[in-house]
């Protein structure tokens, strides 16, 4: 398979999880181990590092890369004043971009995403931003100096899958970074659909942390996210915005060419 | 335009018609949707409803996990002062009451704030009763800024402000408003508060707005069961959520169904609501409100918190003490209602955990 990189970074695993509704704390190296992934998101302000026994961060295993959210953001100041703490905080360089100013529906917001990316970017920030699927934003993501763009296949949390594809699709189509489909994968058939789309990775939290089995869950996303990219590889995923007609109008033009 | 106007346009609707109309196939359609209907809201608190509880608790459990997971946010209220000026039918302080009265200083607000802090919560409710004189704006100023060493998110449970003083509570450091209306019905509003500033129906009903004005980070409303008709008064509280969320998108809207408990005074609650109904009233907001977090306190017995964990609850208290300087210091004062699970922290934690949930004990950071 072709590797995933990020932040120069080279990823085995093109399943990133999230930290944010797992039953307990303590299942997530063993979700980690299942699920075979090396990203591994968490909001900052759940990180509790006075808490000797309830330190999010020491569930975590070493190899894998965190990846802070700025979750609780409502603009684009506080996005940035989340980053730098989690730098300072020693949880590395990357950063996971949500601002979210709409409390019903958790929609992010573009504009204020772009903004905060510019200017993490410039930090020295490996920036991965959490936006709605819409391609003018993310060309501007990609110019603010992203390491990745992660559009949303439905609202968080709804596990509706991939409502978003054929916006989806065009940003993989015109995007030259990876493109992490993110929120709304509810079954690893949907993670399988998104990367036999042509995603570069995807996201999950909802559908393994409340998972009655989270371990056996993200084994499923895992195997799910394999084959899914061994389809998209093996081309037979792949879709044509326009008709391959099986006999060209203007085949007549090459006819005898070889012959 | 403020939820007042809303509420005028509600008060008088006479709810039992549509409530005997509902039928079965009411009920289905509505455990169907997506999207509630403020009729179907409605519907949702008939009584033909209480056949479909399990049907409704069954999409509030999914929904739920889909919105928040496996995890339950605890913190704890710290009362700063038990003076009240007012007359509330329902609560130990009313002024009228003989307890003992008492006031933390800035230093025994630092030494309670170390005890609670001791136990790893992280998130802490302020209260007062309503005293300007004794609880002036600046003293919770200057008591949120001595907290705020010690706790991530400090909210508020005191009087109402105006939105100017809302402004200064919120700069150092308040992200999170607590304001019951109490009872929605304006008339029996009118009656058990009997005397003082509270008696100002509309200034108390517009509080959480002139914080959400302000960008206040989470606002909790909600009705204090047992004053009205419990299927009336979750139907206002369901309709000012409603409106808080849709005009403030940016803040966090949560909602308390507290009921009347013992306390110092005679009153006793007029209207009963039961458990089922409790759950039935928390079943019909979480599916009219999804993304609306539901808290639940120590009013309510260890066994029924526990199982109402799957139901949708974010959000309990835990180690609880109604008293001020009740965590830390030898002389407390009286409590301003009876608490029901006396359970300490490390106990609620487990209870948590044994439900298959995550114990939360920081959800929040100053930015
Ligand atoms: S409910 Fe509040 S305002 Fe009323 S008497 Fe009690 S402390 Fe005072």
């Amino acid at each position: 398979m072709n590797q995933l990189v990020i932040g120069g970074k080279t990823l085995q695993s093109r399943l990133l999880i999230g930290t944010g509704k797992f039953p307990d704390k303590k299942i997530v190296p063993e979700v980690v181990e299942a699920s075979g992934t090396q990203v591994v998101t968490m909001a900052l302000r759940r990180v509790d590092l006075d808490s000797k026994e309830d330190n999010l961060l020491d569930y975590i295993p070493k190899h894998c890369t965190l990846l802070p959210n700025t979750s609780g953001a409502r603009n684009a100041d506080e996005a940035v004043r989340i980053a730098r703490l989690a730098r300072t905080m020693g949880c590395g360089n990357w950063v996971k971009i949500e601002v979210i100013s709409d409390n019903k529906y958790l929609l992010p917001d573009n504009m204020e995403t772009v903004r905060a990316t510019e200017i993490l970017a410039k930090e020295g920030f490996v920036v991965l931003p959490y936006m709605n699927p819409d391609l003018m934003s993310a060309k501007r993501l990609v110019d603010a100096g992203a390491a990745t763009v992660m559009p949303l296949g439905a609202p968080i949390g709804t596990n509706r899958g991939i409502r978003t594809k054929e916006l989806i699709q065009i940003i993989i189509e015109e995007i030259d970074i990876p493109v992490v489909v993110d929120a709304g994968i509810g079954r690893p058939s949907e993670a399988a659909e998104a990367m036999e789309m042509g995603a570069d990775a995807v996201l999950v939290n909802t559908a393994i942390a409340t998972a009655n089995s989270p371990v056996h869950m993200g084994k499923a996303f895992h195997l799910a996210v394999q084959a899914g990219r061994l389809a998209y590889e093996a081309q037979l995923g792949r879709q044509s915005t326009y008709g391959n007609a099986s006999s060209p109008l203007t085949g007549f033009l090459y006819e005898g060419v070889n012959s | 335009m403020s939820f007042y106007h809303v509420y005028q346009t509600i008060r008088d609707d006479d709810f039992y018609p549509m409530h005997d109309q509902t039928s079965e196939k009411d009920m289905m359609t509505i455990l169907h949707k997506n999207i509630l209907t403020e009729d179907d809201f409605l519907r949702l608190l008939s009584p033909m409803a209480e056949m479909y509880l399990e049907q409704a608790a069954q999409k509030a459990h999914a929904l739920s996990l889909q919105y928040f997971g496996k995890t339950v946010l605890l913190y704890t209220p710290m009362y700063l002062a038990n003076y009240c000026v007012n007359r509330c039918v329902y609560c130990s302080f009313n002024t009228q009451n003989v307890i003992e009265r008492r006031q933390l200083t800035y230093n025994e607000i630092e030494e309670e704030a170390k005890a609670i802090a001791s136990t790893g919560l992280k998130h802490i409710l302020i209260l007062t009763g309503e005293c300007r004189k004794t609880t002036p704006v600046a003293y919770i100023v200057n008591a949120v800024k001595r907290l705020k060493k010690y706790f991530d998110s400090v909210g508020m449970e005191i009087y109402p402000l105006t939105e100017e003083e809302y402004k200064t509570v919120i700069n150092a450091g308040v992200d999170s408003l607590t304001v019951y209306q109490e009872v929605y019905d304006e008339t029996i509003y009118d009656n058990v508060h009997l005397s003082g500033p509270k008696k100002d129906y509309k200034y108390r009903l517009d509080a959480p707005e002139r914080a959400c004005r302000q960008k206040i980070r989470s606002v909790n409303i909600g009705p204090l069961l047992g004053l009205n008709d419990w299927r009336k008064e979750i139907f206002f509280t369901g309709m000012h959520a409603k409106y808080l969320q849709k005009k403030y998108p940016d803040v966090d809207i949560s909602i308390s169904l507290p009921r009347i408990k013992p306390h110092a005074g005679t009153y006793e609650a007029r209207y009963d609501v039961n458990d089922q109904d409790l759950v039935q009233a928390l079943m019909a907001l979480k599916l009219f409100l999804p993304r609306v977090g539901i808290t639940i306190s120590t009013r309510e017995a260890p066994d029924f918190r526990d199982n109402l964990i799957p139901l949708g609850v974010v959000k309990m208290s835990a180690g609880v003490s109604t008293e001020v300087g009740g965590h830390a210091l030898e002389h407390g004062s009286d409590s301003q209602f009876e608490i029901s699970d006396p359970r300490n922290v490390n106990m609620i934690k487990h209870a948590i955990l044994k439900k298959g949930y995550q114990p939360v004990f920081k959800d929040w950071m100053p930015f």
